[in-house]
């Protein structure tokens, strides 16, 4: 990887770019930055001593925006972000938040932005209330302490300790710890990651009341029904590049049809054959009108189909006429995770 | 909210306090550990009266005379009775009435038993009359400052600073560090200095807290004397816990986990723990390392407050080891700001 000279194609999907931002709209808020973009990174490069961590990365990021980083851990969605933050400095490259950049305007930008990080554990003897007020205190303007309770739904936990809350409520006092600035610009690093899922549930109500007051958002996460339910666009990120850029039903679209048909097969005899599979005709699939594409992985086919009601009794007669017997039969709705699917050959949270 | 509560300064150090407070093995150690051990070495090392000495006698009239010396106290007995109790231990001498005079049993290779003897003659030929040939008369020496407990009161304190500036700055700062709260506050606009000074004076409260509790307690329990000046004394206490605390933050300058940062914390103190005279005079190494054992901190610390404690020596004729203490709080600083890993 670390060999690599020309990365000029990041984001295959570059064209749809402007139309995404246009769609986005325009922030509610009252914020004060001009009309460039409030994030831009052009060319980023950073390597670590054994991988190259973020390849050659271009993005912008409009105002007003929910903006996600989608990939599998060690995409490099981390580095990218702390690079943002100002914590990691890339060897290549250009940074530019808010029209200001780290090597320059670091006080203003501190002052500008809100940071939650992964894994950060605040001290369990402190209350909430006196965590908060220590960030709060950090800060020349921000919201008081009492309004970043009730926006991260802390009131009850307000004079509990950090040590005796629930990994969801962590999460939101990090959240809390991240807003008390007031920030224009906010960056959320796999804010779910380990959450159950009422928790992850509430964590998402909390970031759609954020995007409705019109701040710009950034996160990162390896859900995919996270990416697809917060973020108004995601970059697919994949060994430090973004191999897709879009909003989620434009990426979604690039499957080809909105429903991934997924079946195994054997010949019905016993033994079917020693993979304990049995060959399919391919051609013979793909043949039909509303089948997109296939692809099979150890056993298991994949096909995306754009007709469900049409496709399936067309699936179900080709097989049979092949003389197999289906041993599975399952149908969902296109995903980002059968994005990167196709783009990768991998899942997402193959590790 | 009052301006206060916004000046990110207060709130780093209260943030320090509460901490500390709510940290219960921590008050142990700070307050209650250097107490107990100035009590326990009190009591081991405490001047003692002289003993009273157990003797017997065969009749009513020796046990008199006997009793008349307050080093002695006397029971009368039979001769079979008495040298079962000599057997026993219960006694040390026994006076026997002979029709031609006194005899003394006892064994004398037991020193008391010897210094029993000679009390015991005195006592009973002064009863029979005997008039001392040249006048004598005892002046003790019970002056306080040269016991032991006087020596090591100092060092105890100085051992005491030592231990909790090192512990509390290296620990706190290399569990933040851990635990990514460090990264976290160097993401946010807090001010650098103020989290390092934020240590340092919440260090100086405790202090005031630590040292008047250890030195109060010695005080009015053992009496140690304090023959310089409070002030100067004050003084040398903030330098010393000044100067740990620089090397507290050294060690913890770039340690990534507790186990780093305690085995530095060991490899630093340990050295002093041993070398510079907490519990006996450090002049007692040989020449050769002399000059080792006056560089380190807690020698020049402790040799300060032992002079403006039981010498009453000024700062000015102290001069070596403040300049040593300063040289310790100015390096290590300076050192650490450099190299001080920040996530």
């Amino acid at each position: 990887m670390t060999d690599g000279t020309k990365h000029a194609g990041t984001g295959m999907r570059d064209g749809r770019e402007s139309a995404v931002a246009a769609a986005a709209g325009e922030p509610t808020g009252s914020r004060s930055q001009g009309n460039g973009p409030t994030l831009l990174l052009r060319g980023l490069r950073k390597a670590f001593v054994d991988v190259q961590a973020v390849d050659g990365l271009d993005l912008e990021v409009a105002r007003g925006e929910c903006f996600g980083l989608l990939g599998p851990n060690g995409a490099g969605k981390t580095t990218t972000i702390e690079i943002c933050e100002g914590l990691t400095v890339p060897e290549e490259g250009t940074v530019e938040l808010l029209g200001l950049n780290w090597r320059t305007g670091a006080n203003e930008l501190r002052q500008r932005i809100g940071i939650q990080l992964q894994e950060t554990q605040f001290p369990d003897k402190l209350t909430v209330e006196e965590t908060l007020r220590l960030f709060r205190s950090f800060f020349k303007g921000g919201i008081s302490v009492e309004e970043s309770i009730r926006t991260a739904q802390l009131d009850e936990k307000r004079h509990s300790r950090v040590g005796g809350l629930s990994g969801g409520q962590k999460q939101r006092l990090a959240m809390a710890c991240a807003l008390v600035g007031d920030p224009e610009l906010l960056f959320l690093d796999e804010p779910t990651t380990g959450l159950d899922p009422q928790a992850r549930r509430h964590l998402w109500d909390l970031v759609d009341g954020l995007k409705q007051a019109g701040r710009t958002i950034i996160l990162t996460t390896h859900y995919m029904e996270e990416a697809e339910r917060l973020c108004d666009r995601v970059a697919i990120m994949d060994h430090g590049r973004v191999i897709a850029l879009g909003t989620p039903q434009q990426l979604i679209a690039t499957v080809g049809g909105e429903d991934i048909v997924e079946f195994a097969v054997s010949t019905g005899e016993a033994g079917g054959d020693e993979m304990g599979h049995a060959a399919v005709d391919a051609a013979e699939l793909t043949a039909i009108p509303s089948v997109q594409s296939h692809r099979v992985d150890d056993g298991l086919h994949q096909l995306s189909v754009s007709e469900l009601h049409t496709a399936v009794p067309r699936i179900f007669a080709a097989l049979r006429a092949q003389g197999l017997h289906l041993s599975e039969f399952r149908t969902h709705s296109a995903t980002l995770e059968d994005v990167f699917v196709r783009l990768t050959g991998r899942n997402l949270r193959d590790e | 909210m009052n301006k206060l509560e916004l000046s990110s300064l207060y709130q780093l150090t209260l943030v320090r306090f509460r901490l500390i407070l709510r940290e219960p093995e921590a008050i142990f150690w700070i307050f209650i550990f250097p107490i107990l051990l100035a009590v326990g070495l009190g009591i081991a090392f405490r001047n003692r009266p002289a003993d009273v000495l157990q003797v017997g006698a065969t009749t009513t009239q020796l046990t008199q005379a006997l009793a008349a010396d307050k080093g002695l106290t006397a029971a009368t007995m039979d001769e079979a009775a008495g040298t079962h109790a000599l057997a026993t231990g219960s006694i040390l001498l026994l006076a026997i009435q002979r029709p031609e005079g006194v005899a003394y049993k006892y064994d004398d290779t037991n020193p008391d038993a010897r210094s029993a003897r000679l009390l015991a003659d005195q006592a009973i030929q002064t009863a029979a009359g005997r008039r001392e040939a040249v006048h004598a008369e005892n002046q003790l020496v019970r002056e306080t400052g040269s016991r032991y407990i006087d020596f090591v009161v100092p060092g105890l304190l100085g051992m005491n600073l030592m231990g909790s500036a090192m512990w509390g700055l290296g620990f706190s700062i290399v569990e933040a560090r851990q635990k990514k709260l460090l990264k976290r506050m160097v993401a946010s606009p807090m001010k650098r200095w103020q989290y390092l000074v934020s240590f340092l004076l919440s260090r100086l409260a405790m202090l005031v807290i630590e040292v008047v509790a250890f030195l109060g307690f010695t005080r009015l329990a053992f009496g140690v004397p304090f023959r310089g000046s409070l002030a100067e004394l004050g003084l040398l206490c903030v330098l010393t816990s000044l100067a740990f605390s620089a090397m507290g933050l050294l060690v913890a300058s770039r340690a990534k986990t507790m186990e780093a940062v305690s085995g530095l914390m060991n490899l630093v103190m340990l050295p002093m723990w041993i070398l510079s005279g907490v519990f006996f005079s450090a002049s007692r190494f040989p020449a050769v390392i002399q000059p080792v054992v006056r560089a380190l901190p807690l020698t020049a610390a402790i040799d300060a407050m032992r002079g403006n404690m039981l010498q009453g020596m000024n700062l000015g004729q102290m001069i070596a080891p403040v300049g040593i203490l300063l040289a310790w709080i100015v390096v290590p600083f300076a050192v650490s700001l450099r190299i001080f890993r920040w996530r």
